[in-house]
């Protein structure tokens, strides 16, 4: 049976710090960038002129739409766009 | 307190997976400094190695949710998800690279602190909210008894009072884990 002092307690509160702020955001906003995601994928299988955009300048594609460049949505859309 | 925050590990799966956004903001935060912990105070990584195996670790969960068997084990799949990602992480930057890659033993035990770190929090979160704020800002974010006295406006000996006052009912409330199971969180 594991025993806890004060000073024990107080230490292991310490081990664990908030992780910074935007991190913990970006992770929050997850399920938003795979929402967006999924849009611009649909809309690029259904629009072959945005789809050509999107293969000439990714970033410039996404910001002339009105779509915030999220670094891992574009990530994520150059990998399928390269295996398609 | 916020009523998620009160969830069980499994309940809070099962909101997330029925596409509830407040239960996926809960579910980051409830671990999100433990998979920091385990990044940089276990494996050392760099900030920027961390950040990219913290952003990774909450992707993987985000898409494989479905896949957890057991919802209940969500906090071991994470500490596994994360420990293999921040390992490819040394491993892609190169041995010369890694900075400080820790020994096995040492590794073993930062470890094993951050999980019972981990235990802490969960029995900190059965608290009240101002306990929890009290511990968090006093020993987490290292915070003086002058800056919490400043910044919720209360007299220094106010502030070390309920300090001293939440740290028994920590210490209570950890003993009572230890005597025997009982409903958690996890």
């Amino acid at each position: 049976m594991t025993t806890y002092d004060d000073e024990r307690i107080g230490e292991l509160l310490r081990v664990l710090p908030p992780a910074p702020e935007g991190w913990v955001r970006a992770a929050q906003e997850l399920p938003a960038a795979r929402r967006s995601l999924d849009e611009i994928v649909a809309r690029a299988e259904a629009d072959l002129a945005f789809r050509q955009a999107l293969v000439a300048d990714l970033e410039s594609a996404l910001q002339l739409e009105g779509y915030e460049p999220d670094r891992r949505v574009v990530d994520e859309l150059k990998r399928r766009f390269s295996e398609s | 307190m916020s009523q998620l925050s009160t969830l069980s590990d499994a309940e809070l799966v099962q909101r997330c997976r029925e596409g509830n956004t407040d239960a996926w903001n809960e579910l980051v935060e409830r671990f999100s400094r433990y998979v920091y912990a385990v990044c940089t105070r276990g494996y050392r990584l760099s900030e920027e190695d961390a950040d990219d195996v913290f952003q990774e670790v909450f992707t993987r969960v985000f898409t494989h949710l479905d896949t957890l068997r057991n919802d209940a084990a969500l906090r071991p799949w994470i500490a596994q998800l994360t420990r293999r990602l921040c390992l490819d992480s040394i491993t892609k930057r190169g041995r010369e690279q890694a900075t400080e890659e820790p020994m096995a033993e040492e590794l073993a035990a930062d470890l094993a602190e951050i999980d019972e770190a981990f235990t802490v929090r969960e029995a900190l979160a059965t608290l009240s909210d101002t306990c929890q704020e009290m511990l968090d800002r006093f020993f987490a974010r290292d915070q003086s008894y002058r800056t919490i006295s400043d910044e919720l406006d209360l007299p220094s000996g106010t502030v070390a009072s309920r300090i001293a006052r939440c740290l028994s009912k920590l210490r209570t409330e950890l003993e009572g884990r230890n005597e025997g199971p009982r409903g958690s969180r996890g």
